[in-house]
């Protein structure tokens, strides 16, 4: 019996190892182990034996059927492993093939430039003033210290509706709504908006085109807020090495008026075909509120001051992302729309 | 304003700077150097010659053989000019030369003849043909004879100089004249400045012996000074006059034209000159004209006047287009001999009208339109007197005729150093507030501790106290402003509720795939009302610029089509933008029109572009309606949103729905007409627009959270068969009604309409989820509940159960 039981565990343990599918080895375990196999039918056969034979058998089936069964367990991983590694090698796919593309679209370019600012100021506590398109010439060019026959009328040439109606030419008279709105309280705020001017279309005018200004209104605002609040911005916007110069300049609606140059960003200052070989770039006109325009708003200005800035996102755009016409913008090309699509930071 | 520099040297000593650092400092401290322009454009080897002999050339027509005295020697020249003589001292460019636009003047053979060297115009020197004296615009320029032959050509011709040119703003007239950049200059430089010394001999014969005045207009003619000089011999200016002209952009004509232009460029004064004889009458009136009266000016047209335009006349008939332009008729000539000079001050407002209304800007009009200054009317006539006399051979008779109501008060000007200080937020001294007050010659005095400033009337822009704040700081310097921030109560800032929401439906259309476009708000009349969602009153341009842009536009469909055939034609076959813009709608009671923002989009061509794995899908209604779905979804507006068939001019009648906002139109949605498809040379597409204004203005209610279930949910499915005009929609609502509160959800999975269904019929698949918060529901509970369902779908819908 004991040579019989030798025989079947070789016999056992050879087809285990012969076995090459997870099918065939659990044939082998039915086979072997199962209620109907040989061990089976000897442990069976057990009361047959001489008592005192029946625990030295007994422990002999056991130590064989133990022998059996991690030989089918070892086996029965390495076979599972095999058929998994098939499996896997079956499903493999060309990972170099394009992917399913997921929806896509982005901002305007203007729009980008735009909320950059916006969110700048914000997180300088400004809040975002909106109005209308469509402008009375008083709150356009009057309350902005523009009267009737201001030669400084000319330098903007506007498309009138009526005699008193007009497409603004500028975001400043959402300043003026605003003040006068306010009632004498302090102000702090952006307009962005789209404005209009009796220009033909070129690479560098367009007769529609999009404005950003600034408002702080309250008391004792000096100059030097004007200039510290523009050189973070500058940094902000355009590099955290950027210098900011301020020059002289005029604006009706300002004064002191000036315009704000940064060093050029391409060349870091030295000179280059973005700044002109100056190592500047003009970027926006600013001022401090002109004593008329806190007046017709109903402050006094001998109490009140504050400043003013406005810039061009289109002129932005163009030196930021070296767009050379400004017709683009409204070309509305979805090959030009498309590229401004990713972070740059 | 070109400014010279070889000019501005007469009054302020600016030897030995460099030019371009003058224009840096210039442009830092308020006047912006726009260009700095070398008039020398590099060149070299151009020298006087001295034309010996002069004989046509034996095989050309037109070209001359020279023989040119260029001071070392005497060398042949070929000259095909056909003003070329014997005689003449010319500007010869030797071989070796190189002239403007890098033209290179080499020894040449010229029909056999050889030619060393190049006799010269101006335009070949680089000067701008408008500028080039009429006499020697077709050919060589002639030089005055004492010219020496051999020396350099180019400073005789004032080339040897740098001319400035700025850009002016609006308040900086009194740079509009060399002596205001002078004064300028010498602020900047802390120089001293040289005025002209204005000193000439008078005849005894007065002025007023000869010359009557009336100013009939005297608003708009508040000054008016006459001189008269006699035997005067017009002739061409001395060289410098001239070269000083054409530097500054002005074309020399004769010694009397030019010396007018002259002290206007030095003084900013306009002045006029008048032939005396052809005044013909001995007197001046100035007037305004009669309503349709008419006169020719210099340029030879013929000009139908207004009652406002102020004219000067000799009594009977206009003879000058005061301020903007003189007559034909009283034009100085070659054989003028008497002239009388008109210096004035005429009223901005009355130039600026008449100057626009006849289309004519010149020198003269831009500076009266910007108030020339009063106190030098009568200077500058003096100073074209002596100019007319040295230069002209004039014989000035005494004193002027003069009309004088003009008010030359200075304007005074009182302000605080703290004042200053607190408003630049600086700290500069009081002496130094005088001292660059004093560079700047502003007569200031300090009494008690005050500025008390007398603003000069050459700067017209000096008028309150911040002008002066900026006169201090810019020649302080910008760049000694430190940089502070507002000291005031911090607040919180941010994004109106209706900003934010617009920005969250921008991210969310750009995030299903479409791009942002901006196009124009003015459009054509055609295109005004197109697509509109309401019609109001179209708002028209007064004086549009073209017809494409001439009213504002009332919905932004239209644009956004014409993107999307600007993209098509470009092969670009899918297209999906989308714009949030105004729309303008009639007039309000202010009388502006009402501005309403509104959020279009244009989708045509492919949706899901996947070819490889077999996934492609044109865009189609559906496509637009989910964008629509999940645009208010976010914003909490689904439940309220609901779509109805619409029929749309220029939409297709049967693939356009209007979107209701709790029952209320707020937009549409749909497929354009193919008519329109055609027409824009579009393939099938899709459109939307909505309200925006509307859609955010709707307050939502606050996010609450509602517990995620803790009980099973059970679904079950039908299969309706329905006749085909039967809506979804409807279905939908039938079932949610039917369902109870145990109904949570409803979706339709299928639709079939084919041969497996009777004709007319169509089949509906939903799948409908039942729930109850509190507990598991019980089959029984669902099969009452999925019955009730299935009876109102029969009752109200004839719908039958698909087997």
């Amino acid at each position: 019996m004991e040579q019989q039981l030798q025989q079947l565990k070789e016999e056992a343990l050879t087809k285990i190892q012969e076995a090459s599918t997870v099918k065939e080895l659990n044939d082998v375990r039915v086979a072997y182990l199962g209620k109907k196999g040989p061990i089976t039918d000897l442990l069976k056969g057990m009361g047959k034996l001489p008592a005192e034979e029946r625990p030295k058998m007994g422990a002999l089936v056991n130590v064989i059927r133990e022998a059996v069964t991690e030989s089918l367990e070892a086996k029965m991983i390495k076979l599972e492993e095999e058929a998994i590694n098939a499996q896997l090698e079956k499903e493999a796919i060309d990972v170099t093939l394009p992917g399913r593309p997921a929806p896509t679209g982005n901002h305007h370019p203007l729009t980008r430039v735009v909320e950059e600012i916006e969110d700048f100021f914000i997180s300088m506590g400004y809040e975002i003033a909106e109005g209308p398109e469509v402008e009375k010439d008083y709150y356009n060019f009057e309350a902005l210290n523009l009267p009737k026959g201001h030669p400084a009328r000319d330098m903007q040439d506007s498309f009138y509706i009526s005699e008193e109606i007009l497409l603004r030419t500028h975001t400043s008279p959402v300043q003026a709504r605003t003040m006068e709105a306010k009632g004498g309280s302090a102000i702090k705020i952006i307009c962005p908006g789209k404005v209009y001017r009796r220009d033909n279309d070129d690479a560098t005018h367009s007769h529609q085109f999009t404005q950003i200004e600034g408002l702080v209104v309250g008391e004792d605002i000096r100059m030097s807020d004007l200039k510290g609040t523009l050189d973070l911005f500058a940094k902000k916007m355009f590099g955290a090495e950027r210098e900011i110069r301020l020059r002289p300049s005029f604006f009706p609606f300002t004064e002191p008026s000036v315009e704000m140059d940064i060093s050029c960003f391409k060349c870091g200052g030295d000179g280059c075909n973005v700044c002109k070989k100056t190592g500047w770039i003009e970027i926006l006109g600013a001022g401090m509120v002109h004593p008329n325009v806190l007046k017709m708003a109903g402050y006094d200005p001998a109490v009140v001051t504050g400043f003013a800035f406005g810039m061009g996102p289109e002129r932005i755009a163009m030196l930021k992302y070296g767009v050379e016409d400004i017709r683009h913008f409204y070309t509305n090309d979805v090959r030009f729309i498309s590229q401004f699509h990713r972070t740059e930071a | 304003m070109l400014v010279s520099t070889k000019w501005l040297n007469k009054y302020v000593n600016i030897n030995g700077i460099n030019p371009a650092d003058l224009a840096e400092r210039i442009t830092r401290s308020g006047i912006e150097v726009d260009s700095i322009i070398d008039r020398s454009l590099g060149m070299t080897n151009v020298v006087v010659g001295h034309v010996v002999e002069c004989v046509k050339h034996p095989e050309a027509d037109k070209l001359n053989i020279c023989q040119v005295d260029v001071g070392e020697e005497t060398t042949q020249i070929i000259c095909g000019a056909p003003n070329v003589a014997q005689g003449q001292k010319v500007i010869v460019a030797r071989p070796g030369a190189v002239l403007p636009g890098n033209f290179k003047i080499k020894k040449a053979k010229l029909r056999g003849e050889e030619s060393n060297g190049m006799i010269c115009s101006l335009q070949e020197l680089g000067i701008e043909g408008k500028l080039v004296p009429k006499a020697y615009a077709e050919g060589i320029y002639v030089l005055p004879e004492d010219a020496v032959p051999g020396e350099n050509a180019l400073p005789l011709l004032g080339l040897d100089d740098t001319v400035l040119e700025f850009d002016l703003t609006p308040n900086r007239s009194d740079a509009l004249s060399m002596l205001g950049v002078a004064y300028e200059v010498s602020a900047i430089l802390s120089q001293g400045i040289a005025l002209p010394e204005i000193d000439y001999p008078t005849a005894t014969e007065k002025a007023e012996d000869l010359l009557k005045l009336r100013v009939d207009a005297t608003v708009d003619n508040p000054m008016y000074v006459a001189k008269v000089v006699k035997n005067i011999k017009v002739a061409e200016s001395p060289l410098w006059l001239q070269n000083a002209l054409m530097a500054s952009g002005v074309r020399p004509h004769n010694n009397v034209v030019d010396i007018t232009n002259y002290v206007l460029m030095e003084y900013g004064q306009p002045l006029h000159a008048f032939d005396y004889d052809r005044l013909e009458t001995g007197e001046i009136v100035v007037r305004h004209a009669e309503e349709g009266e008419v006169m020719t000016t210099l340029d030879d047209v013929e000009r139908k006047l207004n009652s406002h335009n102020l004219v000067i006349t000799n009594g009977k008939e206009p003879v000058a287009l005061a301020g903007v332009m003189g007559g034909a008729n009283s034009e100085v000539h070659d054989g003028t001999t008497t002239v009388v000079i008109e210096s004035a001050y005429f009223a901005p407002s009355s130039v600026r009208r008449t100057s626009k209304e006849v289309g004519l800007r010149s020198d003269a009009s831009t500076r009266f339109e910007k108030g020339v200054d009063p106190n030098r009317v009568q200077e500058a006539a003096e100073r074209a007197a002596q100019l007319m006399a040295e230069l002209a051979g004039g014989e000035v008779l005494a004193g002027s005729v003069i009309f004088d109501e003009l008010d030359k008060t200075a304007e005074r000007i009182t302000i605080s150093p703290d004042y200053i200080n607190s408003r630049l937020g600086m700290k500069i001294s009081m002496d130094e507030m005088l001292t660059i007050l004093d560079r700047l010659r502003i007569p200031t005095q300090a009494i008690n501790g005050q500025l008390v400033i007398d603003a000069p009337t050459r700067r017209q822009d000096l008028k309150i106290k911040e002008d002066i704040i900026e006169e201090i700081a810019r020649m302080h310097g910008y760049d000694e402003i430190p940089k502070t921030l507002p000291v005031s109560e911090s607040t919180p800032g941010g994004l109106t509720p209706y900003q934010a929401k617009r920005r969250i439906v921008r991210q969310f259309l750009e995030g299903a795939g479409l791009y942002q476009a901006v196009t124009y708000s003015l459009t054509s009349k055609a295109q005004a009302q197109a697509f509109a969602l309401e019609t109001a009153p179209v708002t028209e341009l007064l004086m549009p610029m073209s017809e494409d842009r001439s009213v504002l536009r009332q919905s932004l469909v239209p644009h956004l089509l014409e993107a999307a055939t600007y993209n098509v034609a470009r092969r670009i076959d899918s297209v999906a933008l989308y714009e949030t813009g105004s729309v303008f709608l009639g007039e309000e009671e202010d009388g502006l029109p009402c501005e309403v923002e509104h959020v279009s989009a244009v989708l045509t061509g492919k949706w899901v572009d996947h070819a490889w794995q077999a996934e492609t899908k044109k865009v189609d209604f559906y496509v637009v309606k989910g964008i629509v779905e999940g645009m208010m979804d976010l914003l909490g507006l689904l439940e309220g949103l609901s779509f109805e068939k619409a029929v749309i001019d220029g939409m297709h009648p049967g693939r356009t729905a209007a979107v209701l906002l709790n029952g209320e139109r707020i937009g549409m949605i749909g497929q354009i007409h193919p008519t329109e498809q055609k027409k824009r040379d579009l393939k099938e597409t899709y459109v939307m627009e909505l309200n925006l204004e509307r859609i955010l203005s709707v307050e939502t209610d606050e996010l609450l959270y509602v517990p995620v279930p803790r009980f099973p949910s059970i679904s079950r499915d039908i299969a309706l068969v329905v006749a085909s005009e039967t809506s979804a929609g409807m279905l939908e609502t039938i079932i949610r009604n039917a369902g109870g509160k145990l109904l949570k959800d409803v979706k339709l999975f299928d639709l079939y309409e084919g041969d497996k269904v009777e004709e007319g019929k169509k089949s509906l698949a939903f799948s409908m989820t039942y729930f109850d918060p509190e507990r598991t529901l019980t089959d029984e509970e669902v099969v009452k509940a999925h019955e009730k369902v299935l009876k109102a779908l029969t009752e109200e819908a004839g719908a039958q159960l698909r087997g």
